[in-house]
């Protein structure tokens, strides 16, 4: 476990080191939602409407934003293989990196969502299901991304390809997550939503490293 | 048994599969020629006029079996790509290669063929029913597979790669479908519900299982001619492929 927390707290701070790469990311999760309302005009019962997919959209195309970034340096500079020869089990440290990730690119969009929401009047308690429903999530879609980003690492149109191939996959994230909400505004239970994005995300936990583990290993011959 | 796994090895090289799928492909060619004419004589002419829908539903007998083929040929797909990234058998991957946009032509046409039908019974070329949204996802997972693998150049890597994604795809299709199967039953008060079909009449189900048989022996027969295509640009550097071309 020590190899797994050194490669997160490793790849945080290569991320501090550089923080633009990751405000980017952040700043265009603020601005994609921003312009919604520019798009479809101020009327706040339509806004409170379409706040949950909004948010939940621009929060799938910020992770996709950030996801190439994952494994390339590390590609590059050949630190992949030295992980890969490496005495430490390579899924660990692949699970390692996808924390990473998470921490970097989703919590920043989970704190962010609720102020976002307020501009698109959501109330207090709708607030906090989204808040939930994407700290459920975006783990998930850091996960199921990481699997996309070892896929096309080094090929030709990477980052467009990239988009191709998972953006079909977090459509079950997409809709329970943003149900949740819509199903608490309309004055329905959302536990079942909830749970089941939970149920994913330890389906995703378990699967998705091992599967990205065997992507890179593709990769790297 | 020891004999048996043998021959069924012997057809995982290239050079033995390549005359084999030669002398395939005129059967399910034919097969498909039959199934397909009969089919279709019987979706046009002995068929009867549907009470309700009129002569328009005559689409179903290419949009049904197009809907299947496109579900089963996934299946398959991802199962010779699992072949081929366990075994490491050549063939196996290029068969998954080969399959997929036999796949997506099939996606497209239920698609396609599905606007036609909703048009004048819906109203609409378009709406947000469970499998039409599923079956575009589906499209979506083809077009994916065909991108990953065009977009790597070395080969080998290209089947391994695109393996993994067929087998993630597979897992994902039932979560997949039932997510938009609760979505759209959230979201909708059901005002098109397509599980309330009338009872088929039974030269209908004939025609469209016949159909259905035509589109199966046709993806065969396509497949096969394609792998054959695979299987000669891939294996161009070795003897038996310059003396097959002659």
């Amino acid at each position: 476990m020590n190899a797994f927390f050194a490669t997160v707290r490793r790849d945080l701070l290569l991320a501090m080191r550089r923080k633009s790469e990751v405000l980017t990311a952040v700043f265009f999760f603020v601005i994609v939602t921003s312009l919604f309302p520019l798009g479809i005009g101020p009327e706040p019962v339509l806004l409170k409407k379409i706040a949950p997919g909004i948010l939940w959209v621009a929060a799938l195309l910020a992770t996709l934003l950030g996801l190439p970034r994952l494994f390339a340096a590390d590609h590059v500079d050949g630190t992949l293989e030295q992980m890969a020869l490496s005495p430490s089990p390579l899924g660990l440290l692949v699970a390692g990196k996808i924390l990473a990730h998470w921490l970097l690119c989703g919590l920043p969009l989970v704190l962010l969502a609720p102020v976002l929401g307020l501009q698109f009047d959501l109330d207090a308690s709708a607030l906090g299901i989204l808040t939930l429903a994407l700290l459920l999530g975006t783990p998930l879609l850091s996960l199921i991304g990481a699997i996309g980003a070892a896929l096309t690492l080094g090929v030709r149109g990477g980052g467009v390809l990239l988009a191709l191939l998972i953006l079909p996959l977090y459509i079950p994230a997409l809709i329970f997550g943003a149900g949740a909400v819509e199903a608490h505004i309309a004055g329905l239970e959302v536990g079942g939503h909830l749970s089941l994005l939970a149920a994913m995300l330890v389906l995703a936990a378990f699967f998705a490293p091992w599967a990205t583990t065997a992507a890179l290993r593709i990769a790297l011959e | 048994m020891r004999q048996s796994l043998i021959q069924w090895f012997k057809f995982a090289s290239p050079q033995s599969f390549y005359p084999l799928a030669g002398r395939m492909i005129p059967w399910f060619w034919a097969a498909a020629a039959i199934f397909g004419i009969s089919g279709l004589w019987i979706s046009f002419f002995v068929a009867p006029t549907d009470a309700q829908q009129g002569e328009g539903y005559r689409i179903i007998f290419v949009h049904v079996p197009a809907s299947w083929m496109s579900m089963f040929i996934y299946l398959v797909m991802a199962f010779w790509a699992g072949l081929g990234l366990a075994l490491n058998t050549r063939v196996s991957a290029m068969m998954a290669q080969s399959l997929a946009p036999t796949g997506a032509l099939m996606a497209a046409l239920s698609l396609w063929t599905g606007a036609l039908w909703g048009k004048p019974m819906w109203g609409a070329w378009w709406v947000w029913d469970a499998r039409l949204t599923s079956e575009l996802i589906l499209f979506f997972l083809y077009l994916g597979f065909m991108a990953l693998q065009a977009a790597i150049d070395d080969p080998r890597r290209a089947d391994k790669a695109g393996a993994i994604l067929a087998l993630v795809g597979v897992v994902n299709i039932p979560i997949i479908y039932f997510s938009v199967k609760w979505w759209n039953t959230l979201h909708q008060g059901s005002t098109i519900n397509l599980n309330k079909a009338p009872s088929m009449a039974q030269t209908m189900l004939w025609g469209m299982l016949l159909m259905a048989l035509a589109f199966w022996m046709y993806s065969i027969a396509v497949a096969l001619m394609r792998v054959r295509a695979i299987i000669l640009e891939r294996e161009r550097h070795t003897e038996w492929v310059k003396h097959a071309v002659e």
